[in-house]
C-alpha cells in the first residue's frame, strides 16, 4: 500500500472516531433545542414541564442545596460500594477456600440479589438507623456482581499454570496471591464496574424509601421532596446531577480498570496489536 | 539401548526416572495408561512419540507428580540439596503457560519465588537462565509483546531456573512454525549438551523425536503402552547435516513403521 493510501486509511479511522463523539453531541443538542421549543411554543408551565434552560438555571440557583445533597448521596454510594467490594471479594475468597462454606451460603447470596431492593428498603429502615439502612441497601445491590465475578475469575485460572504452581510446591497463600488473584483481576474489575453503578441505584432507592418516611437529605430525597412541592425544575436538575454522578462513577472505574490491565489483558489492548 | 537394571533405588542405579507397572484410570473407568514400564538414565534425552490420546502427556504428568498413578510406582531421583519435592523437575507445557500479567523476568523468577530463594541468589540465576535462552534484553517485556517462539524460550528459561535434574517437555514446540521449531530444536540440543539434564520430550512428530533424542519410545493408544523402543546412535553434536543424512531418514522410517500400528483402525481424520 502506498504511503498516501495508508494516510487515507488513518484519516478514515480518525474521522470515524470523531463521528462517534460528534454524533451523540449533535443528537443531544438537537433534543435540547426541540425540548425548549416545544415548551416555549406551547407555552407549557414549568410545574408541568420545564425547558432545559430553566432546568440549567435552577441547577445554578439551587446549587448549594443540590451540591450538599449530591455529596450526601455520593458518600452513601461510596460507603455502599466499598462494603460491596470488600464483602463481595472477601466472600468469594472464602468460598474459593471452602466448598462447604460456599454450599451453605451461596443460595442466600442469590436470594439477596433476586429480591428487589425497593421492597427490602422499607424493612431495613424499620430496624436500622437511617444512614446505616441506606448504606446497607447500596451494599445489597452492589455486592452480588462483585461476588459472582470474583468467583468466576478465581475459577478461571489457567490449568497448566495451576499445575506449575503445584509442581513447585506453592503454598495456598502463594497460589492465591501470585496466581488466583492476578488471574481474577479482570473479572473483579468488571464486577466492580457494575457494582459502582448499582451502589448508586441502591443508595437512591433507599433514599426515596427513607424520604417517604420523612427523613434524609440526599439527591433522591430532593427529587421526592421537589415532587411533592411541584418544584419540577429542581427535580430535573437533581436528576441531571444523579445521571452525571453515575457517568463519572462508571468512567472512573473504567479508567482504573484500563490502567490496571493495559499492559497485559486483551480487553485493555489496542485493536491493532 | 537402555540396560536393564536391578530393582534397587532409582537414584543408586544411575537412573533418573523409573516407572514400574504404572497404570492410570480416569474417573468413569477410562483406562488411559499402562501398564507402563520405563527407565530413563541420568542425562538421557528420551522422546515419547505416539498418537494423540495415547497417554504420553499423562505419563509426563505422573512423572512430574502432577497426577498420581492408579497402580504401580513412579520414582524420580532428586537433588540432595533440595528437600522440597518437585524441585528437581522442570516442566515445559505445550503452551508457553506464562503469567500474562507480569514481565518475563517475574515469570522466570516464579519457581524461585515459590521456593523463597533469597533475592540476590535468585537474580543471578534468573539472569543466567535468560541468557541461556537468548532473552536477556527482553527481561522487562510482557509475554504478549513476544513472539510464539520467544514465549516458548521464556517457558524454557523458567524450567531451567531451578537447575532441575529432569526436564519434562510436553509437545513444547508443536504450535510453532517449522523454522522456529528447527531453531528451538537446535538450541535445546545445545542446552542439553552443556547441562546434561535428563530430558523427556513428548511429541507427535517423528522427525522431531529422531532429531533430538538418544532413544525414541513409541506408544500406542487406549490404553497407552510402549510399542517399541528405538535407540538413535549418531555422531554428536547433531546439526543440520544430521537432519539431511540418510541415517536420519532411516531412523524416521523405523519410528514411523513402529508408529503405524498405533494408528491402524482409526479413521483418517
Amino acid at each position: 500500500m502506498s504511503a498516501q493510501g495508508k494516510k487515507q486509511v488513518a484519516d478514515g479511522g480518525n474521522a470515524l472516531r470523531l463521528l462517534r463523539i460528534v454524533l451523540p453531541v449533535l443528537v443531544l443538542a438537537l433534543g435540547l433545542i426541540v425540548w425548549e421549543l416545544v415548551v416555549r411554543l406551547n407555552d407549557i408551565q414549568p410545574y408541568v414541564l420545564p425547558g432545559p434552560v430553566l432546568v440549567f438555571k435552577t441547577l445554578i440557583s439551587d446549587w448549594d442545596v443540590l451540591w450538599q445533597s449530591l455529596l450526601t448521596t455520593l458518600l452513601t454510594t461510596l460507603e455502599g460500594f466499598i462494603a460491596a467490594s470488600v464483602g463481595g471479594i472477601g466472600l468469594a475468597l472464602l468460598f474459593n477456600q471452602s466448598k462447604l462454606l460456599e454450599y451453605s451460603l451461596f443460595p442466600y447470596a442469590v436470594i439477596l440479589q433476586v429480591t428487589p431492593v425497593i421492597a427490602i428498603a422499607p424493612l431495613l429502615l424499620i430496624y436500622l438507623p437511617q444512614q446505616t439502612a441506606v448504606v446497607v441497601c447500596a451494599w445489597i445491590v452492589g455486592f452480588f456482581p462483585v461476588l459472582s465475578n470474583t468467583t468466576l475469575g478465581l475459577n478461571s485460572v489457567d490449568r497448566n499454570l495451576a499445575g506449575l504452581f503445584q509442581l513447585y510446591g506453592a503454598s495456598r497463600l502463594q497460589a492465591l496471591r501470585l496466581l488466583k488473584l492476578p488471574s481474577a483481576l479482570p473479572y473483579i474489575l468488571g464486577g466492580l464496574r457494575i457494582a459502582g453503578g448499582l451502589s448508586l441505584i441502591g443508595a437512591v432507592v433507599a433514599e426515596i424509601a427513607a424520604g417517604t418516611a420523612g427523613a434524609g437529605s440526599g439527591l433522591a430525597y430532593r427529587i421526592a421532596e421537589s415532587g411533592y412541592r411541584l418544584n419540577i425544575p429542581r427535580m430535573f436538575a437533581a436528576l441531571l446531577l444523579l445521571s452525571l454522578a453515575g457517568i463519572v462513577i462508571y468512567g472512573l472505574l473504567a479508567l482504573i480498570s484500563h490502567l490496571a490491565l493495559r499492559r497485559w489483558h486483551e480487553s485493555a489492548l489496542g485493536k491493532e496489536s | 539401548m537402555v540396560q536393564v537394571l536391578s530393582d534397587i533405588d532409582a537414584d543408586l542405579a544411575g537412573l533418573s526416572v523409573s516407572l514400574r507397572g504404572v497404570t492410570k484410570t480416569f474417573e468413569g473407568g477410562i483406562s488411559a495408561l499402562g501398564p507402563l514400564d520405563l527407565k530413563v538414565r541420568k542425562g538421557e534425552f528420551l522422546a515419547l512419540v505416539g498418537p494423540s490420546g495415547c497417554g504420553k502427556s499423562t505419563a509426563l504428568r505422573l512423572i512430574a507428580g502432577l497426577a498420581t498413578p492408579t497402580t504401580g510406582t513412579v520414582q524420580t531421583s532428586r537433588h540432595d540439596r533440595d528437600a522440597r519435592p518437585g524441585h528437581a523437575i522442570g516442566f515445559v507445557f505445550q503452551e508457553p503457560t506464562l503469567m500474562p500479567w507480569t514481565s518475563v523476568w517475574e515469570n522466570v523468577r516464579l519457581p524461585l519465588r515459590l521456593a523463597r530463594t533469597p533475592a540476590a541468589a535468585a537474580d543471578v540465576r534468573i539472569r543466567e537462565a535468560l541468557e541461556r535462552v537468548g532473552l536477556a534484553e527482553f527481561a522487562q517485556s510482557y509475554p504478549r509483546e513476544l513472539s510464539g517462539g520467544m514465549k516458548m524460550r521464556v517457558s524454557l528459561a523458567r524450567a531451567l531456573v531451578t537447575d532441575p535434574d529432569i526436564l519434562l517437555m510436553d509437545e513444547p514446540f508443536a504450535a510453532l512454525d517449522e523454522i522456529t521449531r528447527f531453531r528451538l530444536n537446535n538450541d535445546l540440543l545445545a542446552l542439553w549438551r552443556n547441562l546434561r539434564k535428563t530430558v523427556i520430550f513428548v511429541t507427535h512428530s517423528v522427525f522431531e523425536s529422531v532429531y533430538l533424542s538418544q532413544r525414541v519410545v513409541v506408544m500406542t493408544s487406549r490404553p497407552g503402552r510402549i510399542a517399541a523402543e528405538i535407540g538413535i546412535a549418531t555422531v554428536e553434536p547433531r546439526g543440520e547435516e544430521f537432519r539431511t543424512s540418510a541415517a536420519y531418514a532411516d531412523y524416521c522410517r523405523k519410528v514411523s513403521a513402529a508408529l503405524a500400528p498405533a494408528y491402524s483402525g482409526r479413521s483418517a481424520l
